[in-house]
């Protein structure tokens, strides 16, 4: 049996409209003519939401208790009884309370797809797990409902849903989100626009992040066709950004790292620190304490550090570039080189040889070297 | 004829030789080099620390020949993981950081800076304690522009670390402070 298409509307926060769009979609599939039920749908009260969803069949909750108080929840095997083409599934994150056949809702939505049913589903970007820290640290408010971002990489689409922060506080302000005695609390706490807008952000890169590793893990075939047809498909490669910056362990990496970082933040794309260590040399001493210094750096920076032991730095950094899809990459300035060292092509340009075409090579120079006034 | 070319090769290859000796011994002298730590740790916090602070550890560090460890020290609030990545904090410490290593450039002291998490000030300086070596520690007691460390971290800072604390008093110049 073929697992059903699963789709995803994104949003940045309560109140954007996902669950608006998710029925509003549905309502065009059932008017279509496909077979349409409400597997699980959470108003909030929200009267243009229920005004949506009026028409629609919705498979009934099931009751259950939990700490002595009776919950409404999805019923999984009302819907997979139900058995309609496309089922729409409100929360994804949502945790099931204990003895439900999962504990978390994903997983209920996995059973469906698994099932042969399509399934609309929605989701807050905060929910996401590998998000959830830069979040509560963007707006201070961390959420406890978590679901891992591989659960989005399964969707064969991701919608999102964008507003402006200051659309989504008008729609607050006029009651569309929350209710009345709810507002100015709202307003004054998580609804600010300076959260909305880096939630925003946040929102539009993590789904800009998912198309892009769609792409890489698409096989793509020997390239024929048209000149047009070729370049088409060389466009997509174009999209995203990586930042490779290669240190080493001393303290003067850590200014290439603070710039790459930079860089980094400026394309706002991933960094990876890659260090190619001569194999057998042991780390320690005063090496072990700079490798810890710079792992420490990478970690606050939300960077990658990589560690490959290669006899051959450029073949290493090649690979490295590769694997990883690197688009820039940036090298501290050369030590003066001495004896036969200085026959040898400087480091730069055999970089350039040997990594893909199209991959920039940034030098970024020693302070020290150039004297600079304070 | 042969004898100038065989002449020639002779001195080429004794050259060659003489080369690889000399970087082998220096090779060696270099890695029997004591590894010595002279470290001189100055913490600091937010987006701007004291002149008379930073002057200070420059001066010590110039006149004995040390590193400047310059520390950012990040509270990372409790509902987040301590090692978690602090997008915001580095987005602070890395320019203060750029700053200083540019004036501790000019003055021809070497830098080795860290970045340093904990559930507060005081807990991100013990962590450092706990894995780095310094031989001195400067902090400015003034309120602006200091290491933002209280009275009883300063006093905690004196009785726990292993190194010499150079606490600046108040002065009139403390409103001169390096910020970003």
């Amino acid at each position: 049996m073929d697992r059903g298409h699963y789709k995803i509307f994104l949003g940045m926060a309560a109140g954007v409209g996902k669950t608006y769009r998710m029925l509003q979609e549905g309502r065009a599939e059932a008017e279509a003519g496909r077979d349409v039920a409400i597997g699980y749908l959470e108003p909030h009260k929200r009267k243009e939401t229920s005004e949506q969803a009026r028409g629609l069949e919705v498979v009934p909750r099931r009751k259950v208790s939990y700490r002595e108080v009776e919950v409404e929840e999805m019923d999984l095997p009302g819907v997979l009884a139900r058995r309609p083409q496309l089922a729409l599934i409100d929360e994804l994150a949502h945790s099931n309370p204990p003895g439900l056949e999962h504990g978390k809702r994903y997983e209920d939505i996995a059973a469906v797809l698994a099932a042969g049913i399509d399934v609309f589903s929605t989701v807050n970007v905060q929910h996401l797990e590998s998000l959830n820290d830069r979040v509560a640290e963007l707006t201070g408010v961390r959420v406890r409902e978590t679901v891992p971002d591989s659960v989005l990489g399964t969707a064969d689409e991701v919608v999102l849903i964008d507003l402006t922060p200051e659309a989504l506080v008008a729609r607050l302000r006029a009651g569309k989100v929350y209710p009345g005695e709810n507002i100015e609390a709202a307003l004054n706490n998580f609804f600010r626009i300076e959260n909305l807008a880096a939630l925003r952000e946040v929102s539009l890169r993590q789904v800009a992040e998912d198309v892009e590793s769609k792409r890489l893990t698409l096989h793509v075939p020997e390239q024929v066709g048209t000149r047009e047809e070729r370049v088409v498909a060389e466009v997509p490669q174009a999209v995203g950004e990586r930042l490779l910056a290669l240190v080493r362990p001393h303290p003067s990496s850590q200014r290439l790292v603070r710039r790459a970082w930079r860089s980094a933040q400026r394309l706002g794309t991933d960094l990876d620190l890659l260090w190619v260590k001569k194999p057998g040399r042991p780390i320690e001493g005063d090496v072990e304490r700079q490798v810890t210094a710079l792992r420490q750096l990478a970690s606050v920076l939300g960077a990658t550090l990589l560690i490959e032991e290669h006899d051959d730095l450029v073949a290493a950094v090649a690979r490295v570039v590769r694997e990883r899809g690197s688009t820039y990459l940036m090298v501290g300035e050369s030590l003066p080189r001495r004896g036969f060292a200085r026959l040898r092509e400087p480091l730069p340009q055999r970089l350039m040889k040997a990594t893909p075409a199209g991959v920039d090579v940034r030098i970024v120079a020693h302070r020290g070297s150039k004297g600079e006034e304070g | 004829m042969i004898e100038h070319f065989l002449v020639g090769l002779a001195l080429l290859l004794g050259l060659f030789g003489g080369y690889l000796i000399a970087s082998s011994r220096w090779r060696g002298k270099r890695s029997e080099r004591p590894q010595q730590v002279h470290q001189i740790l100055l913490p600091f916090t937010g987006t701007e620390i004291s002149r008379r602070a930073l002057d200070a550890a420059l001066r010590l560090a110039r006149a004995e020949d040390a590193t400047l460890m310059p520390a950012y020290l990040a509270a990372v609030p409790k509902q987040l993981p301590l090692e978690c990545a602090i997008p915001n904090e580095a987005a602070k410490a890395m320019p203060m950081l750029e700053a200083i290593e540019q004036r501790a450039t000019a003055q021809g002291v070497p830098v080795d800076a860290r970045v340093e998490r904990g559930r507060s000030y005081r807990h991100a300086l013990s962590r450092l304690l706990d894995h780095e070596t310094f031989d001195r520690v400067v902090v400015s007691a003034t309120a602006t522009g200091g290491a933002s460390l209280s009275g009883d971290d300063l006093v905690w800072l004196l009785e726990k670390a292993p190194a010499e604390v150079l606490i600046l008093r108040p002065g009139p110049e403390d409103h001169r402070i390096l910020a970003v």
